[in-house]
């Protein structure tokens, strides 16, 4: 996939643009993961934990109502959702886990968006023994108290980041400026495919374990491979995770939905690669495309759904898009509660908001394709987990007199 | 290398046992104040000066700066505003200025364009903190071109190995952070310090300035004879912030 000369790059995309500080620290990271990397038995101990502590293989299930409705090509579902904390988060985590033990490291920090990524970082520490500070966004912790409770209870500390736009980046920032401070037994969890190298390399990896059970299991449930494959990214783990079964293989269309927030003409939006406002930059340890202005500030972002609300995009996926290798497109924010709701009636099946996107784009052309194609989508996770966030978009009655209700009973 | 020369030409004051030199972040809280406290400096004594240009994400500094560096965007600071204002310090003042700020300022600005502009308008050196020799090529090259000084960091991270290296890169002085983490909070100068200043010492022929927690007159005369140039970052803004630019002058008089 790397086809620059330079480690670390995509084209001209990533790098590792990190403070002096961290040089060595990034010498002992790399050297560790490389060495894990040519380690079959690491991959294995990978697989066999992710067997037994989550629940891999996740399934992939043909969802036949939806098919029906729309009347073209299959749909299928990879259940994500189904791993332990509900998203595919647990894949990267529980993968660094077992590199940290390898480095002999006692602490672990992480920033988190919509909290999954938290939650799955606060679980791996309690799992092995790590003390454990997660970063996020103060705008977040609003957002996704319920996750906030989860990690709490888990035992990790949680520090709201007060600074810039309170949210992803910023939390992002604030993990930096731990790390650079406790490195020497402390390993920072990136939760996507962004940052400084080697982490889009290294996350990319432990998720690709998403693809090469979905290229086996279509191959097994619908005989031959789908048309296209449809992913939503908002750093892109869950994406890179499942187009790595297919990246070989031209013939499958992949499909990466961004966060369209309020539409494209809104400037409220976090599509760095579908709208046209996104611009190369360096920030946050690597190049790629950015939501920026002409002095490279970056911009306030806008989604319904946390995990894809950041200014950057892997630049593993900023690669491919331009080789046009993965095609890129919007769904806004209206449009994944219209998806959802969909999914749940037909399906019994509640996606994430992030993972909506996915779903959006996927309804959008299921339609226009034949009976005999299939399409997979990535469900990244489960959305019972935004309770909060899902039912006041919905706007739901019922729930807004429970919550009243749940007001009185603490003497709000 | 005008920025070497004129730093040598400083040392070899004898009354300058110690060379200072101070930080400024652009636009905060204002440039009006940054006009007032950056001639009370250069009035004390004071013999570089920093100027950071603000950006988003500034991922190598503490709460103090990084506040800074929101307010002063929020408040309308741009990159434009910020070379204007340098010109205008670089003509008043005789002291060598320099530009502190993260890469993508340059990259988005061209950073050709950037080196241009800045050599134009008379700025000596450039210390970006998250642009290692590894990222740099087209930088460093150009930095020669225009002849302004790339600033290389130590850290007490860093081994003799890599501070060597560093050091080929680096031209006018080396940055050494005092200590690990970011900028802001106070350091402790114990033996540790000590031997980590001299490795940074044997590893370059380039005076040494020492950043990252430096505050107080004490920590000045403790670096005297250790290293070549004090670097007061924080203290300055947060004495802007509780007691306004007029105390700037005497803060900085009483260091030395």
């Amino acid at each position: 996939m790397n086809k620059a000369n330079k480690p670390g790059y995509y084209g001209e995309w990533g790098g590792a643009f990190i403070p002096e500080v961290l040089y060595q620290t990034f010498c002992d990271l790399n050297d560790a993961f490389q060495k894990a990397k040519a380690d079959p038995a690491f991959w294995q101990e990978y697989v066999s934990l992710m067997s037994t502590y989550s629940c891999r293989p996740t399934p992939l299930t043909h969802a036949e109502n939806l098919s029906r409705h729309f009347g073209g090509a299959q749909i299928f579902i990879k259940r994500e959702d189904l791993n332990h904390t509900g998203a595919h988060k647990a894949n990267n985590v529980m993968g660094q886990g077992l590199l940290v033990k390898r480095m002999g490291k006692t602490r672990v920090i992480a920033e988190t968006g919509a909290g999954q990524h938290g939650v799955a970082t606060a679980t791996m520490a309690a799992k092995f023994g790590f003390a454990c500070t997660i970063y996020m966004g103060e705008e977040d912790v609003q957002r996704q108290r319920p996750n906030v409770f989860w990690m709490e209870k888990l035992g990790s500390t949680v520090v709201p980041v007060t600074s810039g736009s309170k949210t992803l980046k910023d939390a992002i920032n604030e993990a930096f400026r731990d790390w650079v401070t406790r490195m020497d037994d402390t390993h920072y969890v990136m939760g996507t495919v962004c940052g400084p190298h080697p982490f889009p390399e290294m996350v990319a990896w432990f998720q690709s374990i998403i693809g090469r059970e979905a290229c086996g299991q279509i191959k097994q449930q619908f005989g031959r491979q789908p048309s296209r494959v449809y992913a939503c990214v908002g750093g892109g783990s869950n994406a890179m995770g499942i187009f790595q079964g297919f990246l070989d293989n031209p013939a499958v269309e992949l499909v990466g939905v961004e966060a369209g927030g309020k539409g494209l003409d809104s400037g409220m939006h976090a599509s760095r690669l579908a709208a046209r406002d996104g611009s190369p930059g360096v920030a946050q340890g690597y190049k790629t495309m950015f939501l920026q202005n002409s002095d490279g500030q970056m911009m306030d972002t806008h989604s319904v759904a946390a995990g894809l609300d950041y200014v950057g995009v892997s630049p593993i996926l900023t690669d491919l898009w331009q080789q046009k290798r993965v095609r890129f497109s919007a769904a806004t924010d209206a449009e994944v509660m219209a998806a959802l709701d969909l999914t749940m009636k037909k399906e019994g099946i509640i996606p994430a908001l992030e993972s909506a996107h996915a779903f959006v784009q996927a309804f959008k052309e299921a339609g226009e394709m034949g009976p005999d194609e299939a399409i997979i989508i990535n469900m990244s996770g489960r959305g019972d987990k935004d309770i909060f966030t899902i039912a006041h978009a919905f706007n739901d009655p019922s729930w807004k007199e429970f919550i009243k209700k749940k007001g009185i009973e603490y003497g709000a | 290398m005008e920025l070497s020369r004129q730093i040598k030409t400083a040392l070899a004051d004898p009354d300058r046992k110690i060379l200072l030199m101070t930080h400024i972040v652009l636009g905060y809280p204002s440039l009006e104040t940054n006009r007032r406290v950056i001639e009370q400096m250069v009035a004390n004594g004071v013999d570089l000066i920093e100027m950071q240009i603000p950006f988003s994400e500034p991922m190598a500094d503490g709460p103090v700066i990084v506040q800074a560096n929101q307010e002063a965007i929020e408040q309308g600071i741009t990159v434009r505003g910020c070379l204007d204002f340098a010109e205008e310090m670089t003509k008043t003042h005789p002291i060598p200025f320099l530009f502190m700020t993260y890469y993508n300022i340059l990259f988005k600005f061209g950073v050709e364009e950037f080196f241009k502009k800045a050599r134009e308008i008379g700025i000596k050196g450039f210390i970006i903190p998250d642009l290692p020799p590894e990222e740099g090529e087209e930088f460093f090259a150009l930095s020669r071109k225009y002849d302004i000084a790339p600033i290389l960091i130590f850290a007490p991270t860093s081994t003799p190995e890599r501070m060597r290296e560093l050091s080929r890169f680096s031209r006018g002085f080396i940055y050494c952070a005092a200590r690990k983490g970011v900028t802001g909070r106070q350091t402790d100068f114990d033996a540790g310090f000590n031997d980590y200043l001299r490795t940074c010492r044997a590893s370059t022929d380039l005076p040494l300035a020492v950043g990252f927690g430096i505050s107080r007159k004490e920590d000045v005369d403790y670096l005297t004879g250790k290293a070549d140039i004090a670097v007061i970052g924080t203290r300055t803004i947060n004495l802007v912030n509780e007691q306004g630019a007029a105390a700037v002058g005497p803060f900085i008089a009483g260091l030395r």
